[in-house]
């Protein structure tokens, strides 16, 4: 049972993770509905940045600072070179486009910062905080608790952000109606350039927490990759949705890697590890038979 | 009177039906097959079949089959590679486990079993769209991949998955060589691209099209989406199960399924999307683009660093060349959506007027 | 008008439909008789669209009957409204932008068409001689519409006018025995208007399709149509002749209102 919960446990806080990751997606979504398949690849962006700008003799937070500059430029530039001349596109082709893009960053970026893994580190030590353990014998890292902290943070701010200063209530009227926005007096354009630069945040902060976790390296937009099926769960509009979506995906997918295998192998001998893989994957798609537009997603009926 | 159609007047529908309508293009076309069918194999080194043409062709195969599916019916996968990977394991097993069965029908099983999967993974597209969808052909990419890696049945209890293919014997006869496999290869793809332009020229396309701009005046007019969507999903499944079965035992001989990764699937998409979206022969374009740009790269690079003397390393060549892949991307989204496809199109129409540009 | 109005074909009952909160439509109940012209006039937002998208299955009210040919229903998927004789044309222009015109009344024809996918890929007799005969039909609906000159165009690529005429050419490719018409006019200068009403009574009368037809024209309205219904915040306000309608006190404060 502590077994249990310790794996439980651990699979949430991972879950934080990807919901820091899906969050971006939603974002960039709701205000102008691109699917930014290079979400996850913006985190290792950032996490690179940050790095190389550290190798280069910045201290930590003079790093974050320039980190933050290169995501908000690059979420720009972005808008500016290649969204926005696709406008009138069918959503497909922005998809695909941003394809693209994810592969232009994960060329790019090592050939800046440099390709070779890192290790990050923000100064909290990843070990059990011992007065979880001495009371209930079960292991919880401090960096963990940590990153959930953050996260929480970061949720919060967003959302007091978009409810009480004017850019932030223009976009989520952008979200509901682009016409409405317009009214507000900002233009579209500028909306969304803001909206990458505040995904472009998310990714930074994404990719610190990400990256002192797991040290910094190619393999981080594997991970971010799990964000999608996060998305399909939670619904790719909801805030609230990509939090319990990645949640949900953290903690069954170490679920599943503890305690499936063992089943597999006495069903059909062999070695069955890796099942977090695509267990996500799997995972959203029956969530799809049963609920196409996720946790908190709202039933649409094309309009004709 | 280089290019004309002046004067070639369609005296009946069947006429202006007719695959090439144009009589240049009929005569292109004879002299395109005399090259590749004959003049090809008297020249081309054992270098030339074995690391470029018939890479070429499986890949063409492969973007042929995704671009069914994304570019004629609109249904984004991302999993292209997996259902090769099936198409792979597949043959091998048909191979293996039925005695004397001939190998084309082990190659045509291949494609069924792919297509039988295929449709497993395309049932979610009867209720999502887009990325959604996209989302979902992840699974494949990602459970296929990892159940031929788990599974030891599969791979006939090698280790760790690899399997090494059997011969292709056909009548008696051994298709060793790279020009043997070459011409093996050349067939099958001929008559699979003439199959897909088939479909897509009658109603099967059109349906598929149809789906794909607008489904609900598509379901409006009488087409069923769910088997419409499920048929694009299968044939185009099919089309990549017999790449993929063409490319363990006519190109790399020996296979493994973390081959068949999510960077493949990326490749095979990128094909489509430079080659052309919804053109035949854009995907045999985008295939050539794709797999000729790394080997310029790896020519020139080099070349050029040492030029400017900069330093150099091969990382740096990988880099530049995903680089420039995701910069092509977006590119031609932009500017060309159609892809080299319609850029050959635009040529020829000049050409049709030249040298009157009118 | 001499043409031979027939018994009802459709009948509408006590119909509601929900999105959401929404109410488009609440407990409305008509009928359409066979070879008339039926118009559904209303506000914007008064549910008229919804109202068509009920009738070939597009929608699936949560409440009343649908009774089309004798045979009464609750729900029905739009291809068997389309296997059944209904076809329409859409508000916002529905064509497949991506394929010629020619291809898109093609589509039209897709029911008709028997041949399988394997017997395509092969080119078999059955697909070709079909390709043929059904080519042969749809050009004779693009000289009705006198779109000759354009039917190796992609639709994407044509003024608006062309565009309504090319959906309706593709709804008639389906030889359809009713056929909605969503706004066919709107947007269109006066000579393409003249050319739409000529199409539609033509069609009407030498098909001897029954239309059912939604138009905020009032002058085409009172022009062509046979019967009239009225809607107004998803309500049927109003239900009878041309003159009957325009004469009507609360369809005159519904136009009044709305214009306001
Ligand atoms: N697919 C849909 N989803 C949500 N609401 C809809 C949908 N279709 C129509 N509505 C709503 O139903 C009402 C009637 O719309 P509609 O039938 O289009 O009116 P009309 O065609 O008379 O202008 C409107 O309030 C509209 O917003
Ligand atoms: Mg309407």
């Amino acid at each position: 049972m502590q077994f249990f919960m310790e794996v439980l446990i651990g699979g949430l806080l991972s879950g934080v993770m990807y919901a820091l990751v899906a969050l971006g997606f939603v974002l960039i979504y709701k205000a102008s509905g691109v699917f930014n398949f290079a979400q996850g690849a913006m985190v290792y962006l950032a996490a690179l940045s940050v790095v190389g700008c550290m190798e280069k003799g910045a201290p930590l937070w003079l790093a974050i600072i320039l980190a933050f500059a290169i995501m908000t430029l690059f979420g720009i530039a972005t808008e500016k070179f290649v969204l926005r001349k696709l406008v009138n596109q069918p959503p497909i082709a922005l998809f695909m486009a941003t394809i693209g893009l994810a592969f232009f960053i994960e060329g790019l970026a090592p050939m800046v910062f440099g390709s070779a893994p890192r290790a990050l580190d923000l100064g909290i030590v990843d070990e059990p905080i011992p007065a979880i353990l001495d009371a209930w014998g079960i292991v919880i890292s401090k960096f963990d608790l940590v990153a959930a902290g953050v996260a929480a943070l970061l949720v919060t701010t967003l959302a007091l952000f978009f409810q009480y200063t004017r850019i932030g209530r223009a976009l989520r009227a952008v979200a509901d109606d682009h016409q409405a926005a317009l009214s507000i007096g900002i233009p579209l354009q500028h909306i969304w350039a803001i909206v990458w630069g505040i995904a472009g945040f998310v990714a930074l902060v994404a990719g610190l927490m990400w990256g002192a976790r797991n040290g910094v390296q190619f393999a981080l937009t594997f991970t971010a990759l799990k964000a999608l099926p996060v998305l399909i769960i939670g619904g790719f509009t909801s805030v609230p949705g990509a939090i319990v979506g990645g949640l949900l995906i953290g903690a069954s997918e170490k679920l599943a890697e503890i305690y499936l295998p063992p089943v597999m192998q006495s069903l059909f001998g062999g070695n069955f590890g890796g099942i977090e893989g695509w267990f996500p994957y799997v995972l959203a798609l029956f969530f799809l038979l049963v609920r196409p537009e996720g946790l908190f997603g709202e039933k649409h009926i094309d309009r004709v | 009177m280089i290019y004309r159609e002046a004067g070639q007047f369609k005296t009946s529908y069947a006429a202006d039906q007719q695959l090439f309508p144009i009589r240049q293009d009929r005569i292109g076309i004879l002299i395109l097959l005399a090259v590749v069918f004959l003049a090809i194999p008297g020249i081309a080194s054992e270098y030339w079949f074995s690391a470029i043409l018939i890479p070429f062709l499986i890949f063409s195969l492969a973007a042929l089959g995704l671009n069914i599916l994304t570019g004629y019916a609109g249904q984004l996968s991302l999993g292209s590679a997996a259902f090769m990977a099936v198409g792979a394991y597949a043959a091998y097993n048909f191979q293996l486990r039925i005695d004397g069965i001939p190998i084309l029908i082990s190659f045509g099983f291949a494609g069924l079993t792919a297509a039988g999967v295929g449709i497993l993974f395309g049932l979610p597209s009867l209720w999502i769209k887009g990325f959604y969808l996209a989302v979902a052909t992840l699974a494949a990419q990602f459970f296929i991949v990892w159940c031929l890696t788990k599974f030891p049945w599969f791979s006939n209890y090698s280790s760790s998955g690899v399997i090494s293919a059997q011969k292709v014997v056909i009548l008696g006869h051994e298709f060793a060589s790279p020009r043997e496999k070459y011409l093996l290869v050349l067939s099958i793809v001929a008559v699979m691209a003439l199959a897909a332009k088939n479909m897509v020229r009658s109603s099967t396309g059109r349906a598929w099209m149809a789906v794909r701009d607008m489904d609900v005046a598509a379901a409006v007019i009488g087409i069923r989406l769910m088997p419409t969507k499920l048929l694009a999903f299968a044939v185009s499944s099919f089309y990549c199960g017999v790449a993929g079965a063409l490319y363990a035992f006519c190109y790399l001989g020996s296979v493994e399924p973390d081959g068949f990764s999510l960077d493949m699937s990326f490749r095979i998409l990128f094909m489509i999307i430079i080659g052309g979206v919804g053109s035949i022969l854009g995907s045999f374009l985008g295939a050539a683009f794709i797999l000729l740009l790394p080997i310029f790269l790896d020519i020139t690079l080099p070349w050029a660093a040492g030029l400017l003397g900069l330093p150099f390393s091969n990382a740096t060549v990988s880099h530049i060349q995903i680089l420039l892949f995701g910069t092509l991307i977006m590119f031609f989204l932009i500017v060309e959506p159609h892809g080299l496809a319609r850029l050959w199109q635009i040529g020829k129409e000049k050409l049709r007027l030249w040298p009157f540009p009118h | 008008m001499s043409k031979k109005i027939g018994d009802v074909i459709l009948d509408l009952q006590n119909i509601s439909l929900r999105f959401g909160g929404v109410k488009a439509l609440t407990d409305i109940s008509f009928d359409v008789r066979e070879h008339e012209i039926r118009a559904i006039i209303g506000p914007n937002g008064a549910g008229k669209s919804s109202m068509l998208n009920v009738i070939n299955g597009v929608y699936h009210p949560q409440e009343g009957v649908i009774v089309f040919r004798g045979q009464e229903r609750k729900r029905m998927e739009p291809h068997h409204a389309a296997t059944q004789g209904i076809a329409r044309t859409f508000q916002n222009i529905a064509l497949f932008k991506g394929m010629s015109v020619l291809d898109n009344i093609m589509t039209g024809r897709i029911t008709r068409m028997k041949a399988n996918f394997l017997e395509h890929a092969l080119w078999l007799g059955r697909a070709r001689r079909e390709e043929l005969e059904h080519r042969k039909k749809v050009e004779e609906i693009i000289d009705f519409l006198e779109i000759q000159h354009i039917r190796r165009t992609p639709v994407g690529r044509l003024p608006y006018g062309l565009q309504k005429r090319v959906e309706l050419g593709r709804a008639l490719a389906a030889e359809p025995s009713m056929l909605l018409l969503d706004e066919p006019m709107a947007g269109m200068n006066v000579e393409e208007k003249q050319d739409m009403c000529r199409f539609i009574l033509d069609v009407n009368d030498q098909f001897g399709a029954t239309i059912v037809l939604i138009e905020h024209d009032m002058g085409v309205v009172m022009d062509i149509s046979d019967r009239v219904v009225v809607l107004d915040y998803g309500k049927k306000i109003g239900d009878g002749l041309p003159d009957e309608v325009k004469n009507n006190e609360d369809v005159i404060t519904a136009y009044l209102g709305a214009s306001h």
